[in-house]
């Protein structure tokens, strides 16, 4: 489903990604790990153009998205992104920040969007919330609010950029418990991470970036067990 | 002392008519100066050069030169190059709209830039076309920053309108010129209009100050 060639980024002259290629099959949930400062959300947000790639190609089912004639806002609509901090659109109501997109993106009808976005938030827990504006909810509120408005758009696959990472610690498990549904139901995920316990349970396969080189990849069962790389037991020896 | 407000009494409904055109002159100037400044602030924040150029060039003129003379200019040089006799009021408002558009399209831009990069991003990443992104999403938050320095770019365009009277629109400050003629006497018509001013530019304040109140208290995010 996605493939990636040879992907390097540069901002001025420092390169943070470095000839990277990898690729992910439909319905795959992959974790991306590796030390802050890795590369690990440049690379993320490559796979949606948030960020322009300095080299190499990425293909979403054969889609160049580094091509110019690519539309990208198109391809973007089948890509769901989940962020650090949430972004929820604060000046709109929680059901709004859900039907927006696909109203305005897609051309959906309103009672059709507010049926599919009752429905999703339905399954995120938050019924209750569809009149509530983000600023009154807490921050797993917030993060299981954002996942139904990209879920909103009907996406082949879903982005993940430290989701829990802006949380407390105890409205980690929720988001979680949002996101292991979610691969249940087989999403194709790509999750940048630090919840190793989430990569090791959920994920098919472990990205393991250093530098901006992709070091390593491999089984859960395997990496987090045997990791090839002296970098990678390295890195899990400081943090489990 | 030797004041006598006695004499501008039948003056002042004379007087007062110049309210309506003070007001009328900033509203107007004020609407031409928003919609362009809008459209200066887009340019300014826009990824094609040309566009950013034509803006930064604009908003170093008219920030760069004084307004009477740029007053002056539109009332003179209209005529003179293309012949067409252009009223005092159109080149007031002319010359005061394009002013003021270019101070209107820095707080604009300054308002958008001020809204979190990730609204953007995650517009961006719902595949949301960038006009539709602006309008819906980025301008309405901009507002927030943009309105309080708004008001105070209404205030300063009611006081400097008196500039206006140097090309006999008949606004406040002409008409006290006009009674002071009238009457050789200067200074209670002077201190008559002046008080409307200060009026006026009190309840602009109070009204600027009821907004921020306002999106203080919806400001909860």
């Amino acid at each position: 489903m996605i493939k990636v060639e040879k992907l390097s980024k540069k901002f001025g002259n420092n390169e943070v990604l470095h000839d990277i290629s990898t690729e992910i099959a439909k319905g795959e949930v992959v974790s991306i790990i590796g030390p802050s400062g890795s590369g690990k959300s440049t690379f993320l947000r490559c796979m949606n153009m948030l960020e322009t790639p300095t080299s190499g190609k990425i293909l979403i089912e054969n889609k160049d998205l580094t091509d110019s004639k690519t539309p990208i806002h198109k391809v973007r609509q089948q890509i769901g992104m989940v962020f650090q901090h949430f972004h929820l659109f604060p000046h709109l109501t929680v059901l709004e920040n859900l039907t927006y997109a696909p109203m305005k993106a897609k051309g959906i009808k309103k009672p059709v969007a507010e049926e599919k976005a009752r429905q999703l938030l339905k399954k995120v827990g938050l019924s209750e919330k569809e009149k509530a504006y983000p600023g009154s909810l807490s921050g797993g509120q917030k993060q299981r609010v954002a996942i139904a408005r990209a879920l909103a758009m009907e996406p082949e696959l879903m982005l993940f950029d430290e989701p829990t990472s802006a949380l407390d610690p105890e409205m980690v498990k929720e988001v979680l418990d949002v996101m292991k549904d979610l691969a249940k139901s087989g999403m194709t995920m790509v999750v940048v991470t630090h919840e190793m316990g989430f990569a090791r349970e959920v994920a098919d396969r472990i990205l393991f970036l250093d530098h901006g080189v992709l070091l390593e990849e491999g089984q859960p069962a395997e990496f987090f067990t045997q990791p090839k790389t002296v970098r990678a037991k390295e890195f899990l020896d400081k943090i489990l | 002392m030797n004041l006598d407000f006695g004499q501008i009494t039948p003056y002042i409904p004379f007087m007062l008519e110049g309210i309506w055109v003070t007001l009328k002159f900033v509203a107007v100037a004020l609407v031409v100066g928003f919609i362009l400044g809008t459209v200066l602030a887009l340019f300014k924040i826009s990824h094609i050069k040309p566009l950013n150029w034509f803006a930064t060039a604009y908003t170093s003129i008219f920030r760069g030169t004084p307004l009477i003379l740029q007053l002056m200019t539109f009332y003179f040089a209209i005529p003179q190059l293309t012949g067409y006799d252009i009223s005092p009021f159109l080149s007031a408002v002319l010359a005061f709209g394009l002013n003021s558009a270019a101070y209107i399209s820095e707080i604009i831009r300054a308002g958008i830039q001020a809204v979190d990069r990730g609204q953007t991003e995650a517009a961006m990443a719902l595949g949301v076309p960038y006009r539709q992104m602006m309008k819906d999403i980025i301008l309405p938050q901009a507002m927030k920053n943009i309105l309080p320095a708004l008001m105070n770019e209404v205030i300063t365009l009611t006081k400097e309108s008196a500039l206006v009277s140097t090309i006999s629109v008949l606004d406040l400050m002409r008409r006290a010129q006009v009674v002071g003629a009238d009457i050789y006497r200067n200074f209670e018509p002077l201190l008559f209009v002046g008080l409307i001013y200060w009026i006026m530019v009190f309840g602009l304040s109070t009204i600027g100050r009821m907004i921020e109140r306002r999106l203080k208290v919806s400001d909860q995010s």
